[in-house]
């Protein structure tokens, strides 16, 4: 083995096609899900994940070997990863599952990941990833994986400074009421919040050379994961409607609206 | 069935979230036993006031320095202990905060066991040990009811807390039982330092008057100086949308929204903010919602029961004015 001065990183970016954050959501008329028929994007979190990977690429040069993205979805999920592609990650791996098949969840896709993590010869450092997806919003995947693998973790990042030297990474997380700092060991899982930065728009020249970046295929049946859902959703409803559009006319109508909902200054 | 609620603490206090996440376990119909972890010298005052706690059968209790900051990765090996071989726990519950969420995803995958995150409903069927419940999806436009059932033997939740109101602290007497902590040689992870945004205001999370800001609002010295007079005259905590948190206005853990806080306060006043679906996401359950922005088409007005089409700088200042 040749001795390198510096340990070369290998990124890993989950991401997941999910409904545009701008599309207005309807409830399909069997209340079993929502209309999907709609327009889909990258989630946002895994958007910024992607950014935070290549910026890191952008920071520490040759220190970052690889990026590789992975998205679990159906056949029109290879979009999600082309955009990936194109905003500079290196790779991609599409674990395809048929069209309509639902969503698997948080533990299942965790268990996939870690598939795919033990599969990588030269082995994964750092596995960055959204927060929550903004479908199903339920913020567990990345925790669920770090358990996994007795990996550290760091959720809700918004600032990641990695030492490639170390092996070690400092991250500011938002937590409830303000910020905390962590020192973790890579390996390690982390989870983006917003703040963490602001995704670049790929340019045309990137998207024509994401064409023809590599997307190796599996299915769950090739990774012997099984995605079955444990949970059962039962129905999916509209949420109780809000009846707003009250107006009033100047700031006196709206003291009186005030005082009839008694509410009345502090007494200091 | 028989509840374990994580019970987080803060400064010798029982967080208020935790407090409505023993609400959503008692409803499961079965025993109630509470965790508490910290370092040693914290302990016994959250105690005190844990046994007091209305709805509470057992407090555990687990001490050691390295629980002063509860990191995942430390305080995992804890949980699983408690949650392997013959645990007595059906259920595990906490608030769907900050710490809770870190924490929870990654025992329940230790245990091979699915999670429900942030759930609004609770109620179990003991005959056929199955738990029903029912949380927000995208961004809370949606509603699902989803079913855990038996082939999940401890079945993890964490609580909207804006949903289920906080249980007492009274006279109760609980018992208690120490847990011998679990040492992790070695951490992963290292906790380096905390900052916590220091306000006299109340607490967003809990308050029952919010005064939140967005981007009309410009820049930081406009955002104090417009919105403090008015949260002050009404003694509100201040929020803010993503917008104006993005901009530096305000500091991030003000944010109301999907990815922010979700509130549901009496009142919630909307000054100068549009009304994204991600901001009426994490609001729109207040009982009275007040807007005033100078476009009348804002998204805001269709949800506010109150609305004001005014330009804010001279509006707010008025309403300050005149509520002395």
């Amino acid at each position: 083995m040749r001795p390198s001065a510096v340990r070369l990183l290998n990124i890993l970016v989950p991401v997941k096609r999910a409904v545009d954050f701008a599309v207005k959501i309807r409830v399909n008329p069997e209340q079993t899900g929502i209309d999907l028929n709609v327009k889909h994007s990258m989630n946002p979190f895994d958007e910024i994940a992607v950014e935070e990977a290549v910026r890191l690429r952008e920071r520490l040069k040759d220190a970052v070997k690889s990026i590789k993205v992975v998205t679990i979805g159906p056949p029109k999920a290879v979009e999600t990863l082309r955009t990936a592609l194109a905003m500079g990650a290196d790779s991609a791996i599409h674990v395809e599952i048929p069209e309509g098949t639902p969503s698997p969840e948080p533990l299942a896709v965790a268990k996939t990941l870690r598939e795919l993590v033990m599969r990588q010869k030269e082995g994964v450092d750092l596995i960055i990833m959204g927060k929550q997806a903004i479908d199903d919003d339920a913020g567990q995947t990345g925790q669920m994986l770090a358990g996994l693998m007795d990996w550290a973790q760091a959720t809700f990042a918004s600032k990641v400074d990695v030492d490639p030297s170390t092996k070690a990474a400092n991250v500011t997380r938002e937590i409830d009421g303000g910020l905390e700092q962590l020192k973790c060991q890579l390996p390690m899982v982390i989870t983006t919040d917003l703040r963490l930065n602001e995704p670049r728009y790929a340019s045309l020249p990137n998207i024509m050379k994401a064409k023809k970046k590599p997307i190796e295929k599996f299915t769950p049946a090739d990774l012997g994961v099984d995605l079955t859902p444990r949970l059962r959703t039962l129905k999916v409803t509209e949420p109780p409607k809000r009846v707003g559009g009250g107006k009033v006319a100047n700031v006196d109508e709206l003291l009186v609206k005030l005082k009839e909902a008694g509410i009345t200054p502090k007494r200091a | 069935p028989h509840a374990l609620v994580f019970l987080e603490h803060n400064k010798g206090q029982l967080d208020s979230g935790s407090l409505s996440a023993l609400t959503a376990a008692s409803q499961l119909g079965g025993r109630v036993s509470g965790l508490i972890v910290g370092a040693p010298e914290e302990l016994p005052t959250v105690l005190e006031q844990a046994k007091k706690v209305t709805g509470l059968d057992t407090v555990l209790h687990s001490a050691s320095p390295q629980y002063t900051t509860l990191l995942p990765e430390i305080v995992t090996p804890l949980f699983v202990k408690l949650l392997s071989t013959q645990s007595p726990f059906t259920h595990v519950v906490s608030a769907h905060s900050s710490s809770a969420k870190s924490i929870l995803p990654r025992v329940a995958a230790k245990l091979d066991l699915p999670a429900v995150s942030d759930i609004t409903s609770v109620q179990h069927d003991s005959s056929s040990n199955s738990t029903t419940f029912t949380r927000p999806i995208y961004a809370g436009n949606a509603i699902s009811t989803v079913r855990a059932s038996d082939s999940i033997p401890i079945k993890f939740f964490t609580v909207r807390s804006t949903a289920f109101s906080a249980a007492a602290v009274g006279d109760a007497e609980a018992k208690t039982e120490s847990i011998d902590a679990v040492h992790v040689s070695n951490p992963s992870t290292e906790h380096v330092s905390t900052s916590l945004t220091k306000s006299d205001r109340p607490d967003l999370g809990v308050a029952s008057r919010v005064v939140s800001g967005g981007r009309a609002l410009k820049n930081a010295e406009t955002f104090k100086a417009t919105l403090f007079p008015l949260a002050d005259a009404l003694g509100a905590a201040v929020g803010a949308s993503r917008a104006a948190v993005d901009a530096g206005y305000a500091d991030n853990s003000l944010q109301v929204g999907q990815t922010g806080k979700i509130v549901a306060p009496e009142l919630y006043m909307a000054i100068g903010i549009s009304g994204a679906i991600q901001h009426l996401a994490g609001m729109k359950d207040s009982k009275l919602i007040v807007a005033v922005n100078k476009d009348p088409d804002a998204p805001i007005f269709q949800v506010a029961d109150v609305g004001l089409v005014a330009d804010l700088y001279e509006a707010v200042p008025e309403m300050v004015e005149k509520l002395k």
